[in-house]
């Protein structure tokens, strides 16, 4: 495998491109297993991963020629030799797959043989459901591939579980932390040992706890490299739940709350992209961008604060004219030739620029509602510590006009956050409004919001304390040019982002006492690396160096990690004094929206016998 | 004289070392016995062998034993099955018994059997009469030749599978001779049917063969091929030996013997040499019909290695090889050599002779190459004394030298140091340098393994620094498996002394010893064993194995592995027949537990259920019922369902959700009845959407009821109401909303609620209503911004006309947009 994959994922401080490599060569070796001709059927909640893995020509090359989204139908017809299924280990998945080889079955005898590929592990408890249903031995082949962390981009890394929170803390399912500790000991075998690990929060402790296990599994058989990344911090989402549930305020964490990004892919409605003069006739298929780093404008754009955007959109048009303009300049042969080089790239600068104009309109369409500037002061109100021991008239309101029921519990949770818990009354009061009305059905997602300590009677104040030691509100906030994290939230500074910038300096200790605040124990943990294979600090010769001594610390975020957090990170690599890099791993990119959403009890009512 | 010994063939030397004194001298008559020696210094089995004695064939099972290479006994086996006609050995020191019905048992070197497999069903019907044991590519092979004259082979004995070779055509009778050759990478054979030759493989095919012969030929009636594959000597029935490459496109030479008799053995010396036997005499045969004659005193056994060829004697083993280059060029009579100065003043050195300066100075210029050739000769010499003094001139040249790199000489120290251990007596591996390399250091130290001479096995690795994960621990692991075989010992102390030695072993397998201790039935000693293994997914089934079902529960949640856990559950619900009983063992560990309820959850809710219920979840078990409530088709089951479900929340001490459920009941009994009278849906609707619902359909009672009965607050009820109306558009019953009471929302809501669907003529009525610090806005909503301007100004609110201009701008109103202007203008100039 010659290509390198995508040059963005290469040009970060760690080369993530190697653990594509990694995971390209390991998905081959699985499909390659098979001799002849494959179709591959999907789970559908794969195909997006594993599109920033490995390519369809990719595929194509080792003899992949259909595939198709695992469906509760009959398999199309194809005249393959292999049939592969791909699938995660879940329990509905398997029945479906049951269903469409019992199907095939009644077609007669063929010659096709089946293959089945769990993803990230195989699983006893699908291999015995299988079994159950008399399909196992249809298998030729079981195999496992283990797609654990996938490349975003050149700093992000995403394991697309996005049921962690909720299993870890109201289903007590620690599944999740295992393929997480397990995915740090594949980067630890390409990238080197981390010497030190710090973590915050119960699920912090079991990796760092199931990680030292697996490292005597290995049984001194360690990766023999120097050590790329120098600090691993694990952050349980539980330390920091408010964080999730504000609005973010960045470019491309507003594209997330809008439109919802998967993947670092967008749909987004086709009129806004065509042109003005031709509408079309017919609704148009919503349209799909890929964003990331690739597209150098994006990159510039994502991180920014949403009101800083429109400058940088108008200065880069303004750079654009003016380079194209050159070509009036151009009078020798060789001064059109040298513009006629540029020109590609200047075509798909301005390309980008359309786009980006574009999207950024849309967005923007969005954040001028009424609906979203009130949402935002109420946070800000609940974030500030006004406001927080009412019934908010907003949240009332709200209610009684039916907002989405998931915005309504966003507020509620930020309001029982920053208020240590609501007064008993208060939550009930709130309680009894959403179950009359949005019905009864409501109760358990209430419940389940409880359980996991987003909803509470308040108790011990403590947000005030640590709202003040971390400085997570900041007043004279600048969002064209920041100075502090806090830009990505208009304000509020990321707690968890906090966290991270404490550690980098001066150091855990200075806050020792917010620590102890915060839910779940601290970890501290140092891997001893051989004296041969430590970087080499301080020596004379790396002095002249101009890169410098940056260290790269690789933060894990467990039950998911916003797009404005990421942005706060960035900013904090990009600050000269700052002196540490960011590879930012988390097990999947959340909003507040699809935090709670994961938590909501899906109930499904069947119709009432009229007799 | 170190060249004492050489003898000269054509331009170069063969020289025969003394290996050992055979420690069986004296105790038996190798003349007597069938034997095999493998190469590579390997062991050598011996079997009485009844032809050779001439006695009477008798009913006494004959003995296998095993020696080493100096003839110091290993093992000993009475042999009690079928008719054994070859000996052999395979690459890895298995020892392999050929029976004539083509069946083949493997021992390894302790005797002790491992596995059998036969040579096809023609082999064992018809017998066999001849059978080669070759080296092929793949490992060691096996071909017999059927009494009805037809070849199977198979390419590795570890995969044996049997392949029929082609028939070599007109073979009426046995061959004269035949051999295994293997060509690009295919074993094929070669079979003389007296003079004529034929190449047969196992794809049907054979070829007739045409070398080139100077001395007509009747038949060839030996045949060798030498230890790399690459070179063939065959015998013919006038004594002619002719030697050429193995695809017998070259010849070298073809030498007359002028010995009638087929020799009793023919074999290479390493790759230079050809070797007959007869009996007590031996001849060297060249490439270039050079010969030396070598005489024994009594009967020797012949064995092909790599450099050299080694004689097994009753008194002696010996080593025939070809003088290396670098040692005749030292040790050459009148040398002028580096290599062979150096020694020389080296020599003298040690005398304390000036001679040494001189001739250093002869090879000044050419020290390096001098000790090169030192260190290198020291490499091929096996009496230690001789390495040390070569050893010695080498270290003696690096004196002269700035800036000679040492390894080459470290790690021929090292080797040497190896090596002579290996070759001691007791351990009896008589390994040369060059056979060392080709072998490779790791397979040593198994076959040191093999002979379970653990010890030096592991100060070699700690000598030569191998990483304990591949060197030390690996061996600790055999060990620890050999130990536990031994049955006289105490299990306690047993555990105690393997995890003393092997807990700070990287990489060490417990459970695989675990499983060797659970073979030999020590169940106990093996549960011991498994506390110490690391690998929770190899230590979990074991203990399942075993029985110790919580111990494995407890493992495999440490271990975070969530598929281990649900292994062990499943395995224990088959186990524990006893539902009861089971849920016992698995409470204790909550991990365990909620993983048991997420499996239930997606097979069999019901069981959840039952679970919370025996644990006294009532909680839990109340939302269970809620749950599912849901997907009860009967309406008097539902409500069933959810009365259960407040015994469960009142139980529990849930009063909210208690409270919650009763008011559910009460709404749906409400839809119910209003079903029936409207002919409407109500089911699943919120009291919210049912009380929207009504107003559209104008039951205003019927809301006010449900308003008071539900306690809903007056200004939800009021938007609810509001929204409702204007949906349905019914204006008028909103005005008389409007003025009904005091209404607990603003007017601007009014607005709002109109402008929402689309009437602003109705919402224009609520603007004059307002407050008048929400008028602006209100203005601004409507879209009459002229008013809101004007407003602005009266209320002299310069952020409301900001706001209004705002809007002017978005909708290009330029002239409106001069207005404000103005508007500002005069605002801030009455100040």
């Amino acid at each position: 495998m010659a290509a390198a994959g995508p040059a963005h994922l290469s040009s970060g401080k760690i080369n993530l491109g190697v653990l594509r490599d990694h995971y390209r060569r390991e998905l081959i070796e699985c499909i390659d297993k098979c001799t002849g001709t494959k179709a591959l059927v999907w789970d559908d909640a794969l195909t997006g991963p594993f599109g920033l893995v490995a390519e369809y020509s990719l595929l194509k090359d080792h003899e992949v020629e259909k595939m198709f989204p695992l469906g509760p139908k009959t398999l199309q017809a194809s005249n393959v030799q292999n049939i592969i299924f791909l699938t995660r280990p879940k329990l509905k998945l398997m029945e479906l797959i049951a269903q469409n080889l019992l199907n095939e079955d009644h077609k007669g005898p063929q010659r096709t043989e089946f293959h089945l590929i769990f993803v990230p592990r195989k699983s006893l408890l699908c291999e015995k459901k299988l079994k159950e249903m008399g399909v196992f031995g249809t298998f030729t082949s079981v195999e496992e591939f283990s797609l654990e962390l996938i490349p975003f981009d050149n700093d992000l890394l995403s394991m697309e579980i996005d049921t962690t929170f909720r299993e870890c803390y109201l289903e007590n399912d620690f599944t999740t932390m295992f393929y997480v500790a397990q995915s740090i000991m594949t980067l630890q075998a390409l990238y080197g040992i981390i010497p030190y690990i710090y973590g915050k929060g119960d699920c912090a402790k079991h990796v760092v706890e199931m990680m030292r296990r697996m490292k005597g599994e290995l049984g001194g058989r360690e990766p023999q490299i120097t050590p790329q990344i120098d600090n691993l911090l694990i952050l349980d989402r539980n330390v920091d739940l408010l964080t999730p549930l504000l609005t973010q305020l960045t470019y491309e964490g507003l594209i997330d709350e809008t439109f919802g990004l998967n993947n670092t892919s967008v749909k987004l409605p086709a009129e806004k992209f065509i042109p003005k003069n031709q509408k079309p006739d017919e609704p148009l298929e919503p349209k799909k961008f890929i964003l990331n780093s690739s597209d150098e404008l994006y990159a510039d754009l994502r991180d920014k604060n949403f009101n800083a955007v429109g400058s940088i959109v108008s200065k880069k048009a303004k750079a654009i004219t003016l380079e194209f303009d050159e070509r009036h300049q151009a009078k020798t042969v060789g001064e059109m030739k040298q513009f006629v080089t540029k020109l590609p790239h200047l075509q798909k600068a301005r390309e980008s620029l359309t786009t980006q104009t574009s999207i950024a309109e849309l967005v923007k369409e969005a954040t001028n509602s009424d609906g979203f500037m009130e949402t935002l002061r109420c946070q800000q109100d609940f974030t500030n510590g006004l406001e927080t021991d009412k019934i908010h008239p907003y949240i009332e309101e709200c209610i009684a006009k039916k907002d989405s029921i998931t915005k309504i519990l966003r507020l509620i949770c930020i309001q029982s956050y920053c208020n240590d818990g609501l007064k008993p009354k208060i939550l009930e009061y709130y309680k009894r409004e959403i179950i009359q009305a949005y019905g009864f059905e409501h109760m358990i997602t209430l419940m389940n919001l409880e359980k996991t300590g987003l909803l509470k009677i308040h108790g011990i104040r403590t947000y005030a304390i640590i709202r003040k030691s971390l400085k997570l509100i900041v007043d004279d906030v600048n969002e064209q040019v920041p100075n502090d994290i806090s830009y990505v939230y208009s304000g509020y500074a990321p707690l968890s982002i906090r966290l991270a910038q404490y550690l980098a300096r001066p150091g855990w200790r200075s806050i020792t006492e917010v620590l102890n605040l915060l839910p779940g124990p601290k970890v501290e943990e140092i891997q001893q690396i051989p004296v041969a294979l430590r970087k080499r600090r301080n020596s004379i010769t790396s002095s002249h160096s101009s890169t410098g001594e940056q260290r790269v610390t690789l933060v894990f975020f467990l039950g998911g990690v916003t797009y404005a957090e990421i942005a706060a990170l960035r900013f904090l690599a990009q600050q000269d004094e700052g002196g540490t890099d960011y590879l930012i791993a988390t097990t999947k990119i959340i909003n507040g929206s699809r935090l709670i959403d994961t938590l909501k009890e899906k109930i499904e009512s069947v119709k009432i016998n009229p007799f | 004289m170190a060249t004492a010994d050489w003898n000269p063939l054509g331009n170069v030397y063969y020289r025969n070392v003394e290996l050992y004194q055979m420690d069986w001298n004296g105790l038996l008559e190798l003349n007597q016995y069938m034997i095999a020696a493998a190469p590579y210094g390997g062991p050598i089995a011996l079997m009485k062998d009844d032809k050779k004695t001439g006695r009477v064939s008798t009913n006494v099972k004959p003995i296998i034993n095993v020696y080493n290479a100096a003839g110091k006994p290993l093992s000993q086996l009475r042999w009690n099955s079928g008719n054994v006609v070859h000996l052999g050995w395979s690459n890895t020191e298995e020892l392999l018994c050929i029976q004539d019905n083509g069946v083949i048992l493997v021992y390894d070197i302790a005797l002790n059997f491992k596995r059998t497999f036969g040579m096809g069903q023609e082999a064992k019907e018809m017998k066999i009469l001849d059978w080669k044991v070759f080296s092929s590519f793949q490992g060691t092979g096996i071909a017999v030749m059927t009494t009805s004259y037809r070849i199977y082979l198979i390419n590795n004995v570890d995969d044996p599978r049997v392949r029929k070779l082609a028939e070599v055509p007109d073979l009426n009778s046995a061959p004269s001779s035949w051999t295994i050759l293997n060509l690009d990478r295919q074993s094929r054979a070669l079979v003389a049917k007296d003079a004529q030759l034929f190449l047969v493989d196992h794809g049907g095919q054979y070829q007739e063969q045409f070398p080139e012969l100077a001395s007509p030929v009747t038949a060839f009636i030996e045949m060798a091929v030498s230890f790399n594959n690459k070179l063939l000597a065959m015998f013919t029935d006038k004594g002619v030996i002719w030697i050429g490459s193995s695809d017998l496109k070259k010849v070298y030479c073809e030498f007359n013997t002028k010995a009638s008799q087929r020799p009793q053995q023919l074999a290479w010396s390493g790759v230079g040499a050809v070797v007959a036997l007869w009996d007590k005499l031996c001849i060297v045969v060249g490439p270039e019909k050079d010969w030396i004659k070598y005489n024994f005193e009594s009967f020797v056994y012949l064995v092909q290695e790599e450099d050299g060829l080694r004689i097994i004697g009753n008194e002696l083993h010996q080593f025939l090889q070809k003088v290396p280059d670098v040692t005749e060029q030292i040790f050459k009579i009148g040398s002028m050599e580096p290599g062979a100065m150096l020694y020389e003043a080296s020599k003298e050195f040690s005398r304390r002779s000036q001679k040494a300066d001189e001739y250093i100075r002869m090879i000044k210029d050419k020290l390096d190459v001098a000790v090169d050739q030192c260190i290198q000769a020291a490499g091929h010499e096996i009496e230690p004394s001789k390495q040390k003094a070569l050893l010695r001139a080498a270290s003696f040249g690096k004196c002269f030298l700035t800036d000679y790199r040492p390894e080459a000489f470290v790690d021929m120290c090292q080797m040497l140091r190896v090596l002579n251990q290996v070759r001691q007596f007791s351990v009896g591996i008589p390994l040369t340098y060059t056979q060392l390399n080709h072998l490779s250091v790791p397979v040593l130290i198994d076959r040191l393994v093999l002979r379970k001479l653990f010890c030096l096995a592991i100060r070699i690795c700690h000598y030569l620094k191998i990483p304990d994960a591949e060197g030390a621990s690996r061996i600790l692991a055999h060990w620890a498996c050999y130990k536990v075989q031994q049955k006289h010992e105490d299990e306690e102390q047993l555990a105690r002394s393997i995890s003393q030695k092997l807990l700070d072993a990287p990489g060490v397998s417990f459970s695989e010893i675990a499983s060797q201790a659970l073979e030999q039935g020590r169940k106990q000693l093996a549960i011991k064993l498994l506390d110490y293994e690391p690998k929770a997914s190899e230590q979990v089934p074991l203990l399942l194995k075993m029985d110790q079902n919580n111990t494995a529960l407890s493992k495999a949640v440490d271990s975070g592995d969530t598929d281990l856990v649900y292994t062990v559950l499943l395995t224990m619900k088959d186990k524990i027949s006893n539902m009861g009983e089971f849920f016992m063992a698995i409470r204790q560990m909550p991990i365990a537990y909620s993983l048991y309820i997420q499996y239930c959850r997606q097979q069999n809710p019901k069981l959840v259920e039952d679970l919370y219920y025996q644990e006294d979840n009532f909680l839990a078990e109340g939302n269970c019922k809620v749950v599912s409530s849901y997907s009860e088709e009967m309406f008097e089951d539902r409500i069933r369902k959810l009365e259960a479900a407040i015994t469960c929340y009142q139980k529990a001490k849930m009063e909210f959700a208690s409270k919650q459920t009763e008011d559910q009941i009460k709404l749906l009994k409400i839809q119910r009845k209003l079903e029936d009278e409207s002919n409407k849906t109500y089911i699943d609707m919120s009291l919210h959407d049912t009380m929207y619902k009504l107003t559209q359909n104008g039951n205003h009672k019927m809301t006010e009821q449900l308003r008071k009965d539900f306690k809903v607050p007056d200004k939800r009820f009021w938007l609810l109401r509001m929204e409702a109306l204007a949906e349905s558009s019914d204006w008028t019953e909103l005005e008389r909303f409007s003025k009904s009471k005091k209404p607990p929302v603003g007017m601007e809501a009014f607005v709002d609620v109109c402008m929402k669907y689309y009437n602003r003529t109705e919402a224009m009525k609520y603007v004059n209503r307002v407050t008048p610090d929400q008028k602006v806005k209100c203005l601004v909503k409507v879209g009459n911004l002229k008013e809101a301007a004007d407003s602005a100004l009266e209320s002299r609110n310069e952020d409301s006309l900001n706001i209004v201009l705002s809007k002017a701008i978005q909708s290009n109103n330029k002239q409106l947009i001069e207005t404000i202007r103005d508007y500002k203008i005069r605002l801030n100039t009455k100040k």
